[in-house]
């Protein structure tokens, strides 16, 4: 702890990001006095979750590793909580249902915590794969087997294996690196975040032809193009963090804010067929927590997998 | 330490159901009240209870089944101490149904509210069963206490019937406009009214 504090480039992120919040206060507020309303409310709603949810973040990281593999554990158990709401399944998944919340997720973290990579990478893909409909199948009931097996699979993927890939940063042995590898966790959630903000922005400022009207009638090609350039220069600029050299940053940042986008537009295909606008409604203005964490889902693994193949 | 404990059981309730609660045509303060809800789950009167300002928990009593409740041990002490649960005998061999709504009566008495359960026992969570006929008793004995209906949605499938172990899953509550029961409403007529208030409640 004393040694992020103590570090001049972390203290700077973390300045960013309040000076960001500022702004984006002050900015609240003036459209507010001007021309009151709901989309005006929402947006405040949304940037006082954002300070909340920054703070827990940032607090997360102070403590090192720890706090932010218990923080993306709750999170899963979150995301996963409001997945499986929306996910039709019968009495007898009820024992599989407990298996995954509390043993193969907190497994999942555990081996996150203690770096056992290569039994991390394998626990859900493999073990929870064969487990899980080898439990349904012990309780009996054949009704839709294939489909709520599969639907349990894939929450467990996306809410469990993907989102714990950020925290699984910190086991990256990166040379010249060590003891830094929280930055690259703030990278990756800071860059990830500010796509999904400014392709909101540009969206509402900008846009005009729908990506997919059907699926998300808010993602427009304005806001997607112009949140990936926006997004991937501020994670340009942030490249002497990072273990990258500059154009490699650019690259990453344009890998992540292209996986958070495509993260954020097949969650909310799922959201669709299950007829539903938002996962959940735990945080303010934004809905549930997935609804916060899509994007994050499918850049994690990614992002990890680029820099263990390409800097370890 | 009860309220310590109290605090604690609405905790994982809220990790383990979310705390959703809708309110449609009621708002919560410190009148005398009757809580009436759809049962699916042993959980059921530990989340409505949680659904109230913190203020009004204390003095609304879930009314509960002797013979699972009145057990030595955590059942006992989370049922009596904690939730200071009126306990009722469900075998009327045992208590003619004069002494159970003279227990529940009591249990109300000038300044507490009730959690009740007029289908009497746990369905699967799919279907509503025909009321029992307390609540209508309770209605005509006290005029004065407000009945709400509350409808509990997903929560059977937290703690299904017949499993020992949670797990979680996003639940709902949802209270509705007072009712009372009509000055020559027959019995009948009422508990349908009453269970269809709660299945109005499921649009919300």
């Amino acid at each position: 702890m004393v040694n992020m504090i103590r570090d001049r480039q972390t203290l700077l992120l973390f300045g960013g990001v309040l000076g960001l919040l500022l702004v984006a206060t002050i900015i609240g507020q003036i459209i507010k006095l001007r021309r009151p309303g709901d989309v005006v409310d929402n947006l405040n709603a949304r940037i006082r979750a954002w300070w909340v949810m920054s703070a827990v973040f940032a607090l997360s990281l102070l403590t090192g590793g720890l706090g932010s593999v218990i923080l993306f554990a709750m999170l899963s158990f979150f995301a996963l909580r409001e997945f499986i709401t929306l996910t039709p399944t019968r009495p007898a998944d009820h024992s599989a249902l407990f298996w995954v919340f509390f043993v193969i997720t907190p497994l999942q973290y555990y081996l996150v915590a203690t770096q056992w990579y290569g039994f991390f990478s394998v626990l859900i893909p493999v073990y929870a794969f064969l487990f899980i409909p080898s439990r349904i199948a012990i309780s009996g009931d054949p009704n839709a087997f294939l489909e709520r097996s599969s639907k349990i699979q894939w929450g467990l993927m996306v809410c469990v294996y993907c989102v714990s890939h950020v925290p699984a940063l910190l086991m990256l042995q990166i040379p010249g690196y060590a003891g830094k590898n929280a930055r690259l966790l703030f990278f990756l959630v800071v860059v990830v975040q500010l796509s999904d903000v400014l392709q909101y922005v540009w969206g509402k400022l900008l846009g005009r032809h729908k990506i997919s009207p059907v699926i998300s009638p808010s993602k427009t090609w304005e806001g997607f193009i112009g949140g990936i350039l926006s997004a991937t220069l501020i994670g340009t600029s942030l490249w002497r963090v990072t273990p990258f050299s500059m154009w490699q940053t650019m690259g990453m940042a344009f890998v992540i804010t292209v996986m958070g986008f495509l993260g954020g537009l097949t969650m909310s295909a799922i959201k669709r067929d299950r007829g539903v606008k938002d996962w959940g409604s735990s945080i303010q203005g934004h809905g549930g927590v997935l609804d916060r964490i899509d994007s994050i889902c499918f850049a994690g693994p990614i992002f990890f997998h680029l820099t263990r193949y390409f800097f370890t | 330490m009860r309220r310590f404990v109290a605090k604690g059981v609405v905790g994982i309730a809220r990790v383990l159901a979310g705390g959703n609660v809708r309110r449609v045509g009621f708002t919560p303060d410190e009148r005398q009240r009757i809580y009436f809800a759809n049962h699916a789950s042993h959980l059921d009167f530990v989340l409505v209870w949680a659904a109230l300002p913190p203020k009004l928990r204390a003095m609304t009593r879930p009314v509960a089944a002797k013979d699972y409740w009145d057990r030595p041990g955590i059942r006992r002490y989370l049922g009596v101490k904690v939730f200071n649960a009126v306990l009722v005998d469900r075998q009327p061999a045992q208590s003619s149904p004069q002494t159970a709504m003279d227990i529940l009566l009591e249990g109300l008495g000038e300044r507490h509210s009730l959690i009740i359960f007029p289908e009497g026992t746990r369905g699967d969570g799919s279907t509503i069963a025909p009321f029992k006929s307390g609540l209508y008793r309770l209605g005509k004995a006290r005029p004065d206490v407000e009945l709400i209906p509350a409808y509990i949605n997903n929560l059977n499938r937290v703690l299904p019937k017949g499993e020992f172990v949670p797990v979680p899953m996003l639940a709902s509550v949802s209270f509705g406009e007072p009712m009372h029961v009509g000055e020559d409403e027959e019995k009948n007529a009422f508990l349908d009214r009453a269970r269809n208030a709660i299945l109005e409640l499921r649009q919300w």
